[in-house]
């Protein structure tokens, strides 16, 4: 902090100059992001520039695509089932992790991490190879399955960042006040821990949601999830649905962490107050 | 529940963990044991695959000078990416982590906002700027500067940009993560002993990020060299990486054992590199971004 300050006093070039970049950068970001939106309210009938007027009309259009409806509900019962599995999971994983020792933990984070260590491609190559050795062709199952995998690792990493700052003393006072462990757990433990559960259900949610690389490879024939459907958009033709599409999802993905953000500010506020 | 007892029989903790170690073994561990038997069997004419120990696929993929090509074209691409981020991602890192604005707490979640917003569209994106009709040539256009669009897709360069578009906020958020742990007093204290500020940097904070800038790098280094869709969004016929053969091989041409050679030849490579980083630095690091 006090560097920058002094940056700022004098070497006014230096500062400016990194000014300028994070400026520039910001720009290269969310640029293309804009336009996505942007076009996706042109009127004309291409959906590209230029501009001819604002309107609703490939909104419209996308209520009425029934491929894309599906793949909506698909996306969202996916991200939805992922988010429930992969946090149960995670959270229990997490929990020992932070809170007990015990011989081989460092090995056991390895592994817990492992599913993002792995390249994406080579873990969906896997899990496919594996299924048909069982001799099941592929299902939603095994979508989901692969989703719950590859959250894991974020959940874990996001939950166990959440739990090291909740104390102990909470549960040891509810312990020695009488509480059983169970009781200690529901009514104490539990709720603590809510703000972290909200957060790696999120995290999964989200991922699970965009998650292209892997359900490419994992989808039955016929199934399409938003992010898969978009792609076999772009790969028969750029069509102007396209940008309201981009423009929904980037909706649904960015609200709801804000959403959630606001809430668990508001919540602490309450609780605070 | 909850208590660490000093008892080191306790077997809660593996209870707990039993629900994700058997997840990781099943649908991870055991899967991958698979793909190495399966690169090893062989796919006749019919389609079927043959069991059995036949060295084909590895001969293959060891000798065909084509596999090499594309891997080496891959970790260039990689590489290229790489670097690009952590020269844009510095500065941007730097300033959110010293600027005295009021807004930093925006400017962070700025930073993060493109977490959330899906691969895919960030990738596609890049079609409405440099696209025939895109923003880009529509302004040329209407400039006078060119008569016809210009043709500025589909080449390796619109693959490295949607490359650092996608991995440059995983490098920023580690670069600040870093430049965050440092005490302001180490600065304080080389000004006031009298180095220009520069040298300031140079000498203490530089050095002090340099974990994050790895961390960054590593992880724009393993996700861009891993990827198929962006070759395929943004890419001609000749920018295709790694993972495409892989993605060709399985699902184009359904040829599994040779599918499951390459992915090994991509897992020991990535594999590689992360081993030698973590060899280094720990892989701790990583995780502090997402805390």
């Amino acid at each position: 902090m006090a560097g920058g300050g002094a940056m700022k006093g004098r070497a006014p070039t230096g500062w400016t100059f990194i000014k300028i970049a994070t400026v520039l950068t910001y720009v290269f970001m969310f640029a293309p992001v804009a336009v996505v939106m942007l076009l996706a309210f042109n009127a004309s009938q291409f959906g590209s520039f230029p501009m001819t007027g604002l309107s609703l009309r490939w909104f419209v259009e996308l209520a009425h695509n029934d491929a894309i409806i599906r793949a909506f509900q698909t996306s969202l019962l996916l991200g939805a089932l992922t988010a429930v599995i992969s946090t149960t999971i995670g959270v229990c994983a997490s929990l020992a992790m932070v809170r007990y020792d015990f011989p081989g933990k460092n090995l056991l984070n390895t592994a817990l991490i492992a599913p993002i260590l792995v390249p994406e491609v080579v873990l969906a190559v896997s899990l496919l190879l594996f299924l048909k050795f069982l001799g099941m062709p592929k299902n939603f199952v095994l979508l989901l399955l692969g989703h719950v995998i590859f959250t894991l690792p974020f959940v874990v990493l996001v939950v166990q960042a959440r739990l090291v700052g909740i104390r102990k003393d909470y549960e040891e006072a509810a312990l020695s006040l009488g509480a059983n462990p169970l009781q200690t757990f529901f009514q104490v433990t539990l709720p603590l821990l809510m703000p972290a559960v909200a957060a790696g259900m999120l995290f999964a949610f989200t991922i699970s949601f965009d998650d292209i690389t892997g359900t490419l490879f994992w989808k039955p024939p016929g199934v399409e999830t938003v992010p898969t459907q978009i792609f076999a958009m772009l790969r028969n033709s750029i069509s102007p649905e396209i940008n309201a599409l981009g423009t929904v999802m980037i909706l649904i993905t960015v609200a709801l962490p804000l959403t959630g953000a606001g809430l668990a500010r508001w919540l602490a506020s309450r609780r605070g107050g | 529940m909850a208590m660490g007892d000093a008892d080191t029989r306790d077997m809660r903790p593996w209870v707990l963990l039993s629900p994700a170690l058997t997840a990781i073994t099943l649908l991870l561990a055991i899967p991958t044991c698979f793909v190495i038997v399966y690169s090893f069997w062989l796919r006749t004419a019919a389609g079927d695959e043959q069991v059995g120990f036949y060295l084909d696929n590895w001969i293959e993929v060891l000798s065909d000078p084509f596999f090499r090509d594309v891997l080496l074209y891959t970790l260039k691409i990689g590489a290229i990416t790489t670097v690009c981020c952590a020269l844009m991602g510095y500065p941007a890192a730097y300033f959110i982590a010293f600027s005295k604005m009021r807004n930093k707490a925006f400017l962070l979640l700025l930073l993060m906002l493109p977490f959330w917003i899906s691969y895919i569209i960030r990738t596609m994106s890049w079609i409405n700027i440099l696209g025939v009709s895109g923003a880009v040539n529509y302004v040329l256009q209407s400039l006078g500067i060119v008569s016809e669009p210009v043709q500025m897709l589909y080449n390796e360069t619109t693959v490295i940009l949607g490359l650092i578009h996608f991995l440059l906020p995983f490098m920023v958020l580690n670069i600040y993560v870093s430049l965050e742990g440092i005490d302001p007093n180490l600065t304080a204290a080389a000004r006031s002993l009298g180095s220009t500020p520069f040298q300031a940097f140079r000498e203490v904070t530089l050095p002090l990020s340099l974990p994050g800038l790895a961390a960054g790098s590593l992880l724009c280094f393993v996700l861009g060299s891993g990827t198929y869709i962006t070759p395929i969004v943004l890419g001609g016929p000749g920018n295709g990486m790694f993972a495409n053969l892989i993605y060709n091989a399985i699902i184009t041409q359904l040829n599994w054992p040779l599918g499951s050679a390459l992915s090994i030849v991509l897992l020991v490579v990535l594999g590689a590199v992360v081993l030698l980083y973590n060899r280094f630095l720990s892989l701790g690091q990583i995780s502090k971004g997402l805390g």
